[in-house]
């Protein structure tokens, strides 16, 4: 008995460590950032930074301001929240209540597929396919654009809100609905007077996932977004925060590597706000 | 048995133990300092120069031109590295030149493109946004989509100090490898780029500039103007090391050009 008792101590032991590994991660990662990210800002300063409206990291006068990727970031995911949360929606409510179970598995594992390709085979489609797509039908010199980067976050946000919005709904007890259907009311009237209020914490906890799924993607939107550091305009060429990053890490040094991390930091910044909100969320569908 | 395999596991510790000596008595430091441009150069010209010297340790630290001829300089490092050729001062300093290589960079356009020639300053002008049209240099009615590299690149670098931009061109797209730019260009009928010499191939259109196309022998004479070249720089007054003397002679050599044409440059012999 006493021997069972160390035994089980000793894992709880195991998993404890296990479980602080993360935390540390999380930690580590945070007093890097905060560390590297803080030496640039305050030598460019706080302002010009946040609210400079050009980058030109390698002139003479070199420039830092990131006000560009900041609202670019903020655009394309908010475009990408636009198309992809409607689609993503109602096909959710779709498979959860309406589909034939022969159709359900078929779409299901269309979306589950579409969450396990990887980011830079969007891009490529996106830079062979959507680009001189783009391009040709609006007629414009060159279709890589923010419009492009939105297509393609809001396809690759639509698994995330499925996924999650499908499971909130099938968490609404059957009761609910029944109650409702035998006061008269229309499968599709119910489906949207009952099932989805009483799942709406969970789809909101969906549309906050696809937000960190847009604003944190990097290699997709690198290939389409064309990456001049303009500030954004539906059909010009725009840089996210993460392809700020992500474009002239390889070569930088300086001040200019320091601005990257800073540019980082800013983006770290944002996704934590984001997964605030979605803890937010997701408690108050507890409660 | 297991004697005898303690015996000869010793006896080859001990020979190799041996070996080391030996390879460290044979070997040395060759330290760089320079250009970013010349990375694959350099690095393939490393390799190949450790693969044949065992025991050399070669260094290369990407710099920058002017902070590698700085470092050369003050006797930080054996061999500077420069991507353009030294200014009169530098030379007057006390420092020579000797060119490795040249890097020809090719401007590209779409095969689609029905221009095939532009002078040096037309391009530097579409590069500037003061030409924008394709019309304007007898090409199609169609807005000219410029096309660059990421800051900090070599080829960005090399291709805005070659033309005079530099710090003034207007792209549209700023990407961050030769194989997107290519792609790219390969897409957009109106698109025009510039990409490193090695890497042309049929998908897109090498322009020719005041008349000459690029090729390994028009960077070589000198002819097709938009090439630099690729400097080692050393000290005249101090003597280099065996090693460093080792390395400056092999990377000048017959024998290293095969690499260096393998890393996109045109060697010199």
């Amino acid at each position: 008995m006493k021997k069972q008792k160390a035994f089980e101590t000793f894992i709880h032991g195991i998993f404890l460590i296990l479980g602080l590994i993360t935390v540390g991660c999380v930690l580590l990662i945070t007093l890097y950032l905060v560390v590297a990210g803080i030496p640039a800002i305050r030598k460019i300063g706080i302002w010009d930074f946040l609210f400079g409206k050009e980058w030109a990291s390698t002139a003479n006068e070199p420039k830092f301001g990131i006000l560009p990727f900041i609202l670019t970031s903020v655009y394309g995911t908010a475009g990408a929240i636009l198309i992809g949360v409607p689609i993503g929606f109602l096909t959710s409510v779709y498979l959860a209540k309406l589909a034939p179970a022969k159709i359900r598995t078929i779409v299901s594992g269309a979306v589950s597929l579409l969450a396990g390709i990887p980011s830079v085979v969007y891009g490529l489609v996106g830079m062979m396919v959507l680009v001189p797509g783009i391009r040709s039908l609006f007629h414009i010199p060159d279709g890589a654009s923010l419009f492009a980067a939105i297509i393609v976050l809001s396809i690759m946000i639509l698994p995330s809100i499925v996924n999650v919005s499908i499971t909130a709904l099938e968490a609404v007890p059957k009761e609910y609905e029944d109650a409702s259907l035998a006061l008269g009311a229309a499968p599709v009237e119910t489906y949207f007077k009952v099932s989805v209020p009483a799942a709406k914490s969970g789809i909101a906890a969906a549309v906050v996932l696809g937000v960190g799924r847009a604003i944190g993607e990097a290699m997709a939107v690198m290939m389409v977004s064309g990456n001049a550091p303009n500030l954004p305009e539906l059909f010009g060429s725009v840089r996210f925060l993460t392809t700020a990053v992500a474009s002239e890490m390889s070569y930088s040094s300086g001040l200019q590597r320091q601005a990257l991390f800073s540019i980082a930091l800013v983006l770290f910044l944002f996704i934590m706000l984001i997964n605030a909100a979605l803890n937010f969320f997701l408690k108050r569908g507890k409660e | 048995m297991k004697k005898f395999m303690t015996l000869a596991l010793a006896a080859a510790l001990a020979v190799s133990a041996l070996a080391g000596c030996r390879a460290q008595q044979k070997g040395g430091t060759v330290s760089t300092d320079g250009s970013t441009s010349m990375e694959e150069v350099i690095g393939v010209l490393g390799e190949a120069f450790q693969e044949k010297y065992s025991g050399m340790t070669f260094t290369y630290n990407p710099t920058g031109s002017g902070s590698g001829i700085q470092a050369v300089k003050e006797g930080r490092c054996d061999i500077g590295l420069s991507s353009r050729s030294l200014k009169e001062e530098e030379k007057a300093d006390g420092l020579s030149e000797t060119v490795l290589a040249n890097d020809g960079i090719a401007v590209i356009v779409n095969p689609k493109n029905e221009v095939s020639d532009l002078d040096i300053e037309t391009i530097a002008k579409i590069y500037t946004g003061e030409i924008t049209n394709w019309f304007e240099v007898g090409g199609n009615d169609a807005e000219i989509v410029v096309i660059g590299r990421e800051a900090g690149s070599g080829t960005r670098d090399g291709f805005e100090s070659i033309t005079g931009t530099e710090n003034a061109c207007k792209y549209r797209q700023e990407l961050t490898s030769t194989g997107d730019v290519i792609t790219t260009v390969s897409q957009n009928p109106d698109a025009i780029g510039y990409a490193s010499l090695a890497a042309v191939s049929d998908q897109i259109k090498a322009l020719s500039v005041g008349g000459v196309s690029p090729s390994e022998a028009t960077v070589k004479d000198g002819s097709y103007v938009i090439q630099r070249p690729f400097v080692l720089v050393t000290k005249d007054d101090a003597e280099l090391s065996d090693a460093a003397q080792k390395f400056f002679d092999f990377a000048l050599s017959d024998e290293s050009a095969p690499y260096i044409s393998q890393a996109g440059a045109v060697p010199v012999k």
